[in-house]
């Protein structure tokens, strides 16, 4: 029986007295879940992740996550659309600074840097200022930092929209490994119907204007997966069944894409 | 392989253009000036030659010295407690809303008013002479480090911001941690121009307060030298101003670059 980590009960958001973004989103998000938000532009999906983060306040409704057991660490990882990488200090501060808000100092701190670098293959660029990183390596530290604080939910907002295909799939297996050997909970959120099947077991896809809950399908497909299922039947029939509620939600939103 | 642009040949050429160049521009209209001066007969007390300037310097080496040592002491006071004074204000203000609505415009007014205007109420309710012109210098120089602080503390990435709400960050971790350093390269840009302001500042404030009889800076000794005509002794205690201003320009630059040289692109040498 999964057992539910967060709820959002007929949440709301409206930014002022103009848009609503999100209207009367009701979902519950199971611990382990592996759980994509997809939808065009302005559906809300990064407004409903920014909710669940504490970043944004619900204008009515409720999110209630189930409080970790004997742990007062950070329990969330947020990687932004952008890596979000502080220029002024070298990789290995960048991904102290959870730790360091937390008041833990860097030598205390030193052993499980290192690691999540080591788990993101960025273990010979410690020293390396962001501007001596490309994209991908950006992003990795951003994944290092938002890991570092061994959470049990990671939060991710378009994260990988800037990159390269060939780094992108790279990148979607080390999230894969990354969940996997760390019994993650994973919001992650994606324009991309093909990301969003590789990487999810369960997809939710939104719709526009306002943003609500148009679909809430499951991928069924073994998980954790590998490059391998990207050229299988089952994975190009997901596709095609996600696809189909996409289209199916574009239309009923009346937008232009 | 080695790229044109790090050959012995062309690293020669590069330091060529960097400094030669322009000391040789400088040593020809040195040269230019003193052929005109001396082959068009100019009286030294309408436009003395550069060796005649460099005789003043000479013979009153101690006297303009010891002002240029009072400029200085004024000059770097004045720089000190615009730092100080400028960072803390631009911290108060862009903590709290509710100070920058309530301070701000008087910080303009001040900064507006011309400083030679203020001066002669500073020096009569201050009375000690060289508070005066510290407070008359700080005034000119404070500004630039009070707006460019400002603006960089509030222009933090606003992802970064975000990223700091998540992990819980206190007021305070957000202004060590991500305010202050943001506000770093603004903060320097400011500092340059402040440099020369507050050399300005004292320059300006010595004018003022010499006029009362007054004085031992290097502006009093120019309006010393004017009304006796000693036009070369004047010219040299210009010519200590500028190259003054000229090495505080440079100290500043030097201190930017060493703060920035790592991770801000207005510092980072690119690869060619």
């Amino acid at each position: 029986m999964p057992s539910p980590l967060i709820q959002m009960h007929s949440v709301r958001k409206q930014f002022g007295e103009g848009v609503v973004a999100v209207d009367n989103m009701s979902l519950t998000i199971n611990q382990g879940d592996f759980l994509s938000f997809l939808g065009p532009s302005g559906c809300g999906k990064s407004t409903a992740l920014k909710m669940i983060a504490g970043l944004l306040p619900v204008t009515s409704g409720r999110i209630d996550i189930t409080p970790a057991e004997g742990s007062s660490e950070q329990d969330l990882g947020f990687v932004f659309q952008e890596p979000t990488l502080t220029p002024w200090a070298p990789v290995f501060d960048n991904v102290w600074l959870p730790l360091r808000l937390a008041g833990i100092s860097r030598k205390a701190a030193a052993d499980r840097i290192r690691r999540a670098l080591a788990d993101v293959g960025l273990s010979r660029f410690e020293a390396s200022y962001p501007r001596e990183l490309s994209g991908g390596m950006k992003m990795r530290v951003s994944i290092a930092r938002a890991m570092v604080t061994r959470p049990r939910t990671l939060l991710m907002d378009e994260p990988f929209a800037a990159l390269d295909e060939i780094t992108r799939m790279k990148l979607n297996n080390d999230v894969i490994r990354l969940a996997a050997e760390n019994k993650l909970t994973v919001i992650f959120v994606t324009h991309s119907v093909f990301e969003s099947v590789y990487l999810s077991n369960r997809i939710i896809v939104m719709a526009a204007r306002p943003g609500r809950v148009a679909a809430d399908l499951t991928v069924s497909a073994p998980w954790p997966r590998d490059e391998g299922f990207r050229t299988t039947a089952a994975y190009a029939e997901e596709c095609r069944r996600v696809s189909i509620a996409l289209k199916e939600t574009l239309s009923e939103s009346d937008i232009d894409h | 392989m080695q790229s044109s642009s790090s050959t012995p040949r062309h690293l020669v050429i590069t330091w060529l253009k960097g400094i030669v160049a322009p000391l040789s521009f400088g040593a020809g209209l040195l040269l230019f000036w003193q052929f005109a001066v001396t082959w068009n007969e100019v009286p030294h007390y309408v436009l003395p030659s550069p060796a005649r300037i460099g005789e003043a310097l000479m013979e009153d080496w101690v006297t303009l010295a010891l002002s240029l040592l009072a400029t200085l002491k004024v000059t770097f006071l004045a720089l000190f407690f615009a730092i100080t004074i400028g960072v803390g204000l631009a911290i108060v203000l862009t903590q709290w809303r509710w100070m920058e609505k309530s301070l701000l415009p008087y910080v303009i007014v001040l900064q507006v008013t011309p400083v030679v205007s203020l001066a002669p109420l500073i020096i009569i309710w201050v009375g000690d002479i060289n508070t005066s012109l510290l407070i008359c210098a700080w005034l000119v120089a404070f500004f630039p480090i009070l707006s460019n602080t400002m603006l960089g503390l509030q222009s933090a990435d606003h992802n970064l911001v975000d990223l700091f709400e998540v992990y819980g960050a206190t007021r305070w971790q957000k202004l060590v941690h991500l305010r202050l350093p943001s506000a770093m390269p603004y903060f320097l840009g400011g500092l340059k121009i402040s440099g020369g302001l507050a050399l300005i500042g004292a320059v300006v404030a010595e004018f003022v307060a010499g006029t009362g009889g007054v004085g031992s800076g290097l502006a009093f000794r120019i309006l010393e030298s004017g009304y006796q005509l000693r036009i070369p002794r004047m010219f040299a205690a210009l010519i200590m101003i500028s190259i003054t201003g000229i090495l505080i320009y440079l100290a500043t630059t030097w201190v930017s670059w060493m703060f920035l040289r790592k991770w801000h692109e207005s510092a980072v040498k690119r690869e060619v």
